[in-house]
């Protein structure tokens, strides 16, 4: 089959590849329909995170036919459609049993790394370094999906693909963004990125009750997305963003504040320069200005929501604003299967149409261009869509 | 419509207002006296990982995974070529079990050569492996999946065979560097059922051990917790210097890696791979794991 493969930073590539097996019981494989290019995979294509090997297979966003089940996938038939959440996660565990999914104890071949780095192993996801578990990502034609008796859900009769599509990822991922926000009426949330996850986020923070988003980018063609889907806009390189957010909320600062950019901020701020000029000497992993900026912005007594990825040891973070005004801190990847019913459920009903931010679909084979443009924002692209 | 219910709540196998209670009916409370403390002085080596990254490389995680790869690539290279002991099949010293003795339970085997469990290791001279883990299946049954020590191989990676010679005897075979094994015969020293199981190597093991694994339940209900004590002797001459590069900086590393297999055995009745999976390198599969295992 014809998947796209990881050579190094800034390298993809549409290789020929052996078609994917059933290796334990409770696999399935599926012929993958629709697949996209996430922010996240933009980290791998840049370099930042370790563990990658040559050829990795990329890609989390993925859905498809189900082709073959395992002996113990008893709730699947040949020929279902489905959509695959990013996270692979085993269902008997205690984090599955307590429907936190991307803390899965059991699907992470490769446990004993995170388990080292960070004192203890996130779920495996697929297409997402061997920190991660090593896991052939679906940007392919085919792809092996363990646990397939708890993972893959079922698409109603009815929907597209490119309506269902980002259920794998960045719709849960921008509505526990907000969720995590513990938003009440009248309340005012800032969210810094308008990129899918920010999108999506906005949405997400309407749809939970929120009265104000103020929605925080420089890419012209996504910040009028966030105008459209209902927030105020704030273009942060034509002020100073502390101070706009202050004087636009009364001088409270936000109830609560998302980061859905993560560790690759852009910018000129001074720490963000510091920080840039670390992580091209590979001192740092990560560029944590938005971080610093939204605990910095955050009102009393709010929560700061971090969907955007970390992966290192930050500096110089203001915990002491912080402690002063005793913000919640939520983050981690997302607990996809935990939100597939209801997220579900509103795209039924048409309370939310998630196409809206497709920009552009290509063929699996021009994956690479795709990964470029998408990396470098140009043709106005937000979100692309490949049919292998 | 078939999406009313929440395909992902599991937990109604168990009492399905209350995720958190876990099959605790199946648990049962064991009565063993308090043991050792959980974090002995052989317990956790990584503690110091995290200050070795910092002071080291200025807090650069990727830094260090870069470069401990490239280090760890000559210890890996020796694994890939037979180096790992497998001496984890092997067993070890085992507080809990000398507790047994201090305490007031006295529902042991109790056959003389119980009081000295560590005979077989001369004082000192031992390497000493202590590790655990919490399972979400009962006690009973990890026991009893434990007991029969034919079980073992599926999940530690360098034990070749185990086979059972009578109630208490059981012939152990590992591999070992250079496509050689290492064989020994062990005993059962003490039993208590659904909690303990203590061995050691008999008379001429290739590497005199000793171990024990106990099973306890966990706070609220929360699964059970697997405890395995472990000491061997490493063997003099090539294959003891294999053994000592390999596990001298984290012996607990492979016992800890057995271990979590175990676990996704009996938790998701399987064990998490890629190996054999489509990947666009030479091969054109995954062909191993990756060469990161023991150190970083
Ligand atoms: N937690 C999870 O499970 C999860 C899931 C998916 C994605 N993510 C993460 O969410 C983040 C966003 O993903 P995405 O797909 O939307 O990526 P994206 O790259 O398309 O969007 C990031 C946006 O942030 C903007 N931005 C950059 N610097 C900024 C700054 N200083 N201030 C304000 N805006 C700034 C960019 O212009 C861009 O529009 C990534 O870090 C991704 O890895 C996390
Ligand atoms: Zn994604
Ligand atoms: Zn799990």
């Amino acid at each position: 089959m014809k998947a796209l493969c990881w050579h190094g930073k800034n390298q993809v590539s549409v290789d020929n590849v052996p078609d994917p097996k059933i290796i334990n019981d409770r696999d399935i494989v599926i012929k993958i329909t629709s697949t996209a290019i996430c922010g996240s995979d933009l980290h791998l294509y840049n370099g930042f995170i370790p563990t990658m090997e040559d050829g990795d297979i990329m890609g989390h966003e993925f859905m498809g036919e189900v082709v073959e089940t395992g002996k113990a996938v008893g709730n699947l038939a040949i020929g279902d459609r489905v959509v695959i959440p990013f996270n692979i996660a085993c269902g008997n565990c205690l984090h599955c049993k307590k429907d936190e999914w991307s803390l899965c104890d059991n699907s992470n071949p490769n446990a004993q790394l995170p388990e080292k780095l960070y004192g203890g192993t996130p779920s495996a996801l697929f297409g997402y370094s061997h920190m991660y578990g090593g896991y052939a990502g679906g940007q392919a034609e085919y792809a092996r999906v363990p646990y397939g008796d708890v993972g893959p859900y079922k698409v109603p009769e009815g929907l597209t693909d490119e309506q269902v599509l980002f259920l794998t990822d960045i719709f849960p991922t921008g509505y526990q963004a907000a969720e995590n926000c513990n938003i009440q009426a009248g309340d005012t949330v800032a969210i810094w990125g308008c990129g899918p996850v920010g999108l999506f986020a906005i949405k997400s923070a309407f749809l939970l009750g929120a009265e104000r988003v103020i929605a925080i980018d420089w890419v012209p063609e996504r910040l009028k997305l966030a105008q459209e889907a209902g927030a105020e806009i704030w273009d942060y390189t034509k002020g100073n963003t502390l101070e706009y957010l202050k004087e636009a909320t009364g001088g409270e600062g936000p109830n609560s504040c998302i980061d859905s950019v993560g560790m690759e901020a852009h910018g000129l701020s001074v720490d963000n320069v510091y920080d840039k000029a670390k992580q091209l000497a590979r001192l740092g992993s990560d560029r944590p200005h938005v971080l610093r900026e939204a605990i910095m912005a955050c009102g009393k007594g709010g929560t700061v929501s971090f969907p955007g990825v970390y992966g290192g040891f930050l500096d110089k973070i203001p915990f002491g604003a912080a402690f002063a005004k005793g913000l919640t801190f939520k983050m981690g990847q997302t607990h996809v299967h935990r939100y597939l019913p209801k997220l579900m459920e509103h795209i039924q009903e048409g309370r939310i149409d998630p196409s809206f931010l497709i920009t552009h679909r290509l063929p699996l084979t021009d994956a690479p261009q795709g990964y470029k443009m998408f990396k470098e924002k140009t043709d106005n692209c937000i979100k692309v869509v490949l049919k292998p | 419509m078939t999406y009313t219910a929440n395909p992902y709540n599991l937990a109604n196998d168990s009492d399905a207002t209350d995720p958190r209670r876990i099959e605790p009916e199946d648990i049962r409370r064991a009565d063993l006296p308090p043991s050792a403390p959980l974090h002995g002085a052989h317990g956790y080596p990584n503690v110091a990982l995290p200050e070795r990254i910092v002071s080291g490389l200025a807090g650069a995680a990727l830094t260090t995974f870069a470069v401990t790869k490239r280090r760890d690539v000559s210890g890996a290279a020796l694994a890939l070529a037979g180096g790992y002991l497998m001496y984890r099949a092997a067993s070890g010293h085992c507080p809990g079990y000398a507790a047994l003795h201090t305490g007031t339970t006295h529902a042991t085997t109790g056959s003389p050569t119980t009081d000295s469990p560590t005979a077989v290791i001369p004082h000192g001279q031992g390497i000493k492996v202590e590790k655990s883990f919490v399972i979400q299946r009962p006690a009973s049954e990890l026991f009893a999946y434990w007991r029969n020590f034919e079980n073992l191989p599926r999940f530690m990676d360098h034990l070749e065979s185990v086979t059972i010679q009578d109630d208490t005897h059981s012939h152990w075979v590992a591999k070992a560097p250079f496509g050689k094994t290492v064989a020994w015969d062990a005993e059962i020293i003490n039993e208590i059922p659904d909690r303990l199981i203590a061995w050691r190597s008999t008379e001429n093991a290739d590497i005199p051990n000793t171990g024990s694994v106990s099973f306890k339940p966990a706070t609220g209900g929360r699964g059970t917790v697997l405890k395995v004590n472990l000491e061997y002797l490493p063997p003099a001459g090539i294959l003891g210097m294999a053994v000592a590069k390999l596990f001298g900086e984290e012996p607990n590393q492979q016992v800890s890696d057995d271990l979590r297999r175990f676990k996704s055995l009996m938790e998701a009745g399987e064990i998490p791979t890629v190996e054999g999976q489509p990947q666009g390198n030479k091969e054109g599969f995954t062909h191993r794991k990756p060469l990161l295992k023991t150190t970083m």
